[in-house]
C-alpha cells in the first residue's frame, strides 16, 4: 500500500538531509507507528506521501500512484485516497460538526444526496451522533479530534495518516482516540501514525518504524516505543 | 462541481472582506465610468462627422458693395467669382445667397428669439456664395485661392470650426481614457490585493481542501469568482453612473449647443457602452484573479 524505496529528501535551506536512504514497505490494512524525536524526519515522511514534498532521490508509491513522478493534475486523486488527522484538529470554526465533515466531500464534488447519507453514518462511527449541529468550540478536545477523524475517513480513504493525533489530549481521551483509529484500521484502512506517545505505542504492540536523523534505525513487527530511552 | 457550494463560498468571501470589496467595486466603477463616458464621446464625434461632414460648406462672404447692389450675382466682380468657383475641380456646387435671402434665413434660424430678429437689419447681413466641395476636408484650396480677391470680404470654413470642436471632444475623450487607465490600474492592484488577503484569511479552508483532494478549480474558483463578481458589480455601478451623468449633465450640455452636438440616446448607453464595460470588467478581473492565484497562492 505504501512503499518508500531508498528515499532521500534534502531541503534547500538545510545541509543535513531530512530523510536519507529510507526504505519502508507497508501492506494494506497494517497499523504502523512512526516514532522518533523532533527533527527525525517524521513530518517529511508524511509530506512525501501526500506529495506536499517531492523526494530528492528514490521512489514513493502509495496504492498505485507513483507519487514523485505523477503529474500535478493527478495530485487531487492521490489525496482523495489518503485521509489526514493532525495534532491541532484543523476544524473550520465557522462550520458545525456535520458541515465540517461534509466540507471534505463537497469540495471534491460529491453529490448532496451522497453527503446527506454518509455524514450521519460516519458521525455515528466516531461516536458523535447527536452532536452534528454543535460548533467546534463547544466540543472537548477529544470530540474535536473525533470530528477531524470523521472528516478524514468520510471518503473511505485507503490510507489514514495521523500526525501526533493525541498530542493535545489527556491520556484517557488519547486512549479513546486510539480505539477509534483501531476501529478504522479494522475496516481495512491502512493507518500510519506519527507519535511521541510512549504509553500508546507500548500498549498497542503494533509495528513500529523509528526514525533518527532521517534514517530508519528500527522496524519492529510488534514493537514498543523504546528501551532504555 | 457543486454550484451552490462555490456560490456560498464567494458570498462569504465578499462579506468577510466587506470594506475591501466596496473599495474594489468603487474603483472599478470609476474606471469603467470614465471609459464609458470616453466611449460616448467617441460615438458623438462619429455621429457628428456623419451628420455634418456631408453638409459642410465653405462660405464666401462678399463685400458690402455687392451685397447692397447685386441681387442675383450678374454684375462684376460677383459673376466672375461665381464662374471661377463653378469651374473649379474641387467644387460640387455653388449657390448664391443675396442679402434678402440671408435675412430670411436669419429670421428662420432665430425664430425662437424674436427680440434678436427685431434688432437685426438686412443691411447688416452680407451676400454670400455657398460652396459645396466634393471633399470637405480640402477646403484649404478655396481659402487660399479666393482670400483677398476683389469682391470677397471673408471666407468662412465650417470645416475649421468643426475641426476645432472635434479636437475639443477628442481631448475630452483622451482625458477620460487616461484617467480610466490609471484608475483601472488601481482597480487591478486592489483586486490582486483583495484576492491575496482573501486567500490568506481562508488558508485553513484552502489547506483542508487541498488535503482532501479538491482540484485546483475547486480551491481557486471561489477566489476567481469573488474578483469577477466584484468586477461585475463595479461595472453595474459604473453603468449606473454613466446613465446618471447622461440624464443629469450631458443631456443638458448637448441641448445647450442648440442641436449642433447630437443627443446621446439611452439605448447607446445600454446597448453599446454597457456590454463593453461589462465585458472589459469581467475579462480584467478574471485575468487579474487568475494571475494573482498563479503567482501568490500555492496550490
Amino acid at each position: 500500500m505504501i512503499r518508500l524505496d531508498s528515499v532521500s529528501k534534502v531541503y534547500k535551506t538545510s545541509t543535513r538531509p531530512a530523510l536519507e536512504g529510507v526504505s519502508v514497505d507497508v501492506d494494506k490494512g497494517e497499523f504502523v507507528f512512526l516514532i522518533g524525536p523532533s527533527g527525525s524526519g517524521k513530518s517529511t515522511f508524511l509530506r512525501l506521501l501526500l506529495r506536499e514534498e517531492v523526494p530528492s532521490r528514490g521512489r514513493v508509491m502509495v496504492s498505485n500512484f507513483d507519487v514523485a513522478k505523477m503529474p500535478r493534475r493527478k495530485i487531487p486523486r492521490l489525496r482523495q485516497t489518503i485521509g489526514c488527522v493532525f495534532q491541532d484538529f484543523r476544524l473550520l470554526a465557522n462550520k458545525t460538526v456535520a458541515e465540517n465533515v461534509a466540507f471534505a466531500l463537497e469540495v471534491i464534488g460529491k453529490p448532496k444526496r451522497t453527503i446527506d447519507k454518509v455524514v450521519p453514518e460516519v458521525l455515528e462511527l466516531v461516536g458523535l451522533d447527536g452532536k452534528a449541529d454543535r460548533m467546534p468550540n463547544e466540543l472537548s478536545g477529544g470530540e474535536q479530534q473525533r470530528v477531524a477523524i470523521a472528516r478524514a475517513f468520510v471518503n473511505r480513504p485507503l490510507v489514514l495518516l495521523a500526525d501526533e493525533p493525541t498530542g493535545n489530549l489527556d491520556p484517557d481521551t488519547s486512549q479513546d482516540i486510539m480505539l477509534l483509529l483501531e476501529r478504522i484500521n479494522r475496516t481495512g484502512t491502512t493507518v500510519l501514525m506519527a507519535t511521541h506517545d510512549h504509553s500508546i505505542v507500548d500498549s498497542m504492540r503494533r509495528r513500529v518504524v523509528e526514525l533518527h536523523l532521517g534514517r530508519v534505525i528500527r522496524d519492529d513487527k510488534r514493537g514498543v516505543y523504546g528501551v532504555g530511552r | 462541481m457543486r454550484a451552490s457550494f462555490v456560490f456560498s463560498e464567494v458570498v462569504t468571501g465578499l462579506r468577510r472582506n466587506v470594506t475591501m470589496t466596496i473599495a474594489m467595486i468603487l474603483t472599478t466603477a470609476i474606471s469603467l465610468g470614465m471609459l464609458g463616458v470616453g466611449l460616448l464621446f467617441v460615438r458623438t464625434i462619429d455621429k457628428m462627422k456623419v451628420n455634418y461632414l456631408d453638409d459642410v460648406e465653405v462660405t464666401v462672404y462678399l463685400t458690402e458693395d455687392i451685397s447692397a447692389n447685386d441681387k442675383d450675382c450678374t454684375g462684376e466682380p460677383c459673376a466672375s467669382i461665381r464662374q471661377s468657383l463653378e469651374s473649379n475641380q474641387a467644387v460640387e456646387s455653388v449657390v448664391y445667397e443675396n442679402r434678402d435671402e440671408a435675412y430670411e434665413r436669419f429670421k428662420r434660424i432665430f425664430e425662437g428669439q424674436p427680440e434678436l430678429v427685431e434688432l437685426a437689419r438686412p443691411q447688416a447681413l452680407p451676400a454670400s456664395l455657398h460652396v459645396k466641395l466634393f471633399d470637405p476636408a480640402r477646403s484649404e484650396v478655396i481659402l487660399q485661392e479666393y482670400s483677398g480677391q476683389a469682391g470677397v470680404a471673408k471666407i468662412d470654413d465650417q470645416n475649421k470650426f468643426l475641426d476645432r470642436f472635434f479636437s475639443f471632444l477628442n481631448a475630452g475623450r483622451n482625458v477620460m481614457f487616461v484617467v480610466a487607465l490609471f484608475t483601472a490600474l488601481a482597480a487591478v492592484l486592489l483586486i490582486a490585493n483583495t484576492i491575496q488577503v482573501s486567500a490568506y484569511t481562508r488558508r485553513t479552508e484552502v489547506g483542508i481542501m487541498r488535503l482532501v483532494g479538491a482540484t485546483r478549480w475547486y480551491t481557486q474558483l471561489p477566489f476567481l469568482l469573488e474578483a469577477v463578481v466584484a468586477g461585475v458589480l463595479g461595472a453595474v455601478v459604473g453603468i449606473g453612473g454613466v446613465t446618471a451623468l447622461k440624464f443629469l449633465a450631458l443631456d443638458r450640455a448637448m441641448a445647450a449647443t442648440g442641436g449642433i452636438v447630437p443627443q446621446i440616446e439611452f439605448f447607446e448607453v445600454l446597448v453599446v457602452v454597457a456590454p463593453i464595460l461589462l465585458g472589459v470588467s469581467v475579462v480584467i478581473s478574471a485575468v487579474t484573479g487568475y494571475v494573482t492565484l498563479r503567482l501568490y497562492v500555492r496550490h
